[in-house]
């Protein structure tokens, strides 16, 4: 894949969307030595929208998450915010986010955050073929004599 | 007098354990499986969600399996496991017109721009009962066609380009939640609309089809309904940015409603509001009709005492837990209270007789 790396910002969200059967598949390394600087807690997001899209915002309702924090012993501190319930997902995705900063970085960009992007690409672009197969082409009955 | 009551232990026991029982059913037919619940009854699975209000497809099933299909019930329990999450904090709010469009129709407008996109709909389905489903067929992949990458902007927002669409206002600084506090009257917009995301389909499918009817006038055209996936941001303190950290399927629809003017205000067309989590174009499109309803005192039109039109009236009654909590109490023992009742009747009996003796 030609993409350049992703930031830091970019990561910390594909990891949190992603499903953690597809991240346990690509990461299935041992754990590096670490310490929690916050364990795995399942908890809530309220997500909010726009009064007529674009108008005063409004509580829609809650969004299960999953958050932790860690420390590698080189100092490094990795967080993770991941949607749903899973704190294996959320340890994975905050020793990832670590990791990532550091001389792995590199490495983990191409086995773990190019295919993880690619995975999700895939859907949407699954999804925008078939809704553009379902887009409707009007046309004219012309009547009477041109 | 309060009068305590024990006893019954051991026939809740063993009611308990013959609901556990009766869920699984005939041990001969496989047990249903959560993926299958979240992928087979989606829809299902979605309504469990926006009245819930709590976007988790795996919780919304486990539910679904748990009240055996009673989507109230589910929902009940969806609603109780979300009182014991903390909440970390508030997304941004979503910017609707980034949606990865799945569904995307306008009523009023044949060419809009981005297309009209039916996506997977029951619509132009004969509804007719298909007998194949019963054998468990093959279902081929939906079909696919290159896709042209296109923006597809609000509808509305053409109308408003022209000045002809009221514009929303920007709201308060603090957004009002009815998890935290009591609802009161009366209430902003941002606080009814709150309620009725989590308010019960078939409620708002009733009232807004009041309004249809000619109780609360207001002859609404769906602007825009569009159905699809949109990522949600939050900023997060420890990190210094924002992060799109879930993706979640919503529905939306715009309405049009006719306004006439005021002094202030030059003749235009006004909006009603609807957004679901999931796929949920009959509940979206009865917010909006709703949402538009109770602008009526806002947009100082008459108030002929339509029940959509009154905010105290829809907004108390639209939650089902809320409803059928207290519908249900009533079947809880009321001994004492229908002792003093029967003790009242006889009383009334004993009185008329002695006058009737009297006289």
């Amino acid at each position: 894949m030609s993409d350049p790396s992703l930031s830091r910002r970019d990561w910390l969200g594909l990891i949190a969307r992603a499903p953690l059967a597809r991240l346990g598949a690509l990461w299935p390394d041992d754990p590096p030595e670490f310490t929690w600087l916050r364990k795995p807690e399942v908890g809530a997001m309220m997500v909010q929208g726009r009064a007529g899209a674009v108008g005063a915002a409004f509580n829609l309702g809650e969004v299960t998450v999953t958050r932790a924090s860690v420390r590698l012993p080189c100092g490094t501190i990795g967080h993770a915010l991941v949607q749903g319930r899973d704190t294996r997902k959320a340890e994975r995705g905050a020793l990832l986010d670590a990791l990532l900063q550091t001389e792995r970085g590199e490495r983990l960009q191409a086995t773990v955050l190019a295919p993880l992007l690619a995975a999700e690409r895939q859907e949407t672009e699954t999804r925008a073929r078939r809704a553009a197969a379902t887009k409707v082409d009007f046309f004219t009955l012309v009547r009477g004599e041109g | 007098m309060y009068v305590a009551v024990k006893g019954g232990e051991r026939a809740i026991e063993n009611a308990h354990a013959w609901l556990d029982d009766a869920r699984r059913g005939d041990r001969d037919v496989p047990d249903l499986g959560l993926a299958q619940i979240r992928e087979q009854l989606a829809l299902a699975v979605d309504r469990v969600m926006a009245e819930g209000s709590l976007h988790d497809p795996d919780l919304a099933a486990l539910a679904l399996k748990q009240a055996r299909g009673d989507v109230i019930e589910a929902v009940f329990l969806i609603r109780a496991f979300r009182t014991t999450l903390p909440r970390f904090g508030a997304s941004l709010p979503v910017d609707t017109s980034q949606m990865q469009i799945l569904r995307r129709i306008s009523a009023t407008y044949k060419d809009a721009p981005g297309g009209q996109v039916l996506g997977p709909t029951f619509d132009y389905t004969h509804r007719l009962l298909d007998f194949d489903l019963a054998q468990a067929p093959d279902v081929p992949p939906a079909p696919e066609i290159k896709a042209e990458p296109a923006d597809t902007p609000h509808i509305l927002s053409h109308l408003g380009a022209e000045g002809l669409m009221q514009g929303e206002g920007p709201g308060g600084p603090e957004v009002p939640d009815l998890t935290r506090t009591p609802l009161e009257f009366p209430a902003e917009r941002a606080l009814r609309l709150q309620a009725l995301a989590r308010g019960d389909e078939g409620f708002l499918l009733s009232l807004a089809y009041s309004t249809q009817r000619g109780y609360g006038r207001n002859h609404a055209f769906v602007g825009e309904l569009r159905i699809g996936h949109l990522r949600v941001s939050a900023h997060l303190p420890e990190l210094g940015f924002e992060i799109e950290f879930a993706e979640i399927l919503l529905t939306e629809c715009e309405s049009v409603n006719q306004f006439q003017g005021s002094k202030t205000e030059p003749a235009q067309f006004t909006r009603g509001y609807g957004l679901v989590f999931g796929q949920s174009e009959r509940k979206a499109i009865s917010m909006a009709l709703v949402d538009r309803a109770l602008r009526a005192r806002e947009l100082g039109e008459d108030m002929d005492g339509a029940p959509a039109q009154d905010e105290e009236f829809v907004l108390s009654h639209c939650d089902n837990i809320q409803s059928s909590g207290f519908l249900e109490h009533i079947k809880l023992p009321h001994y004492v209270d229908f002792q003093a009742e029967l003790e009242l009747i006889r009383k009334l009996r004993r009185d008329a007789a002695a006058r009737q003796a009297a006289e």
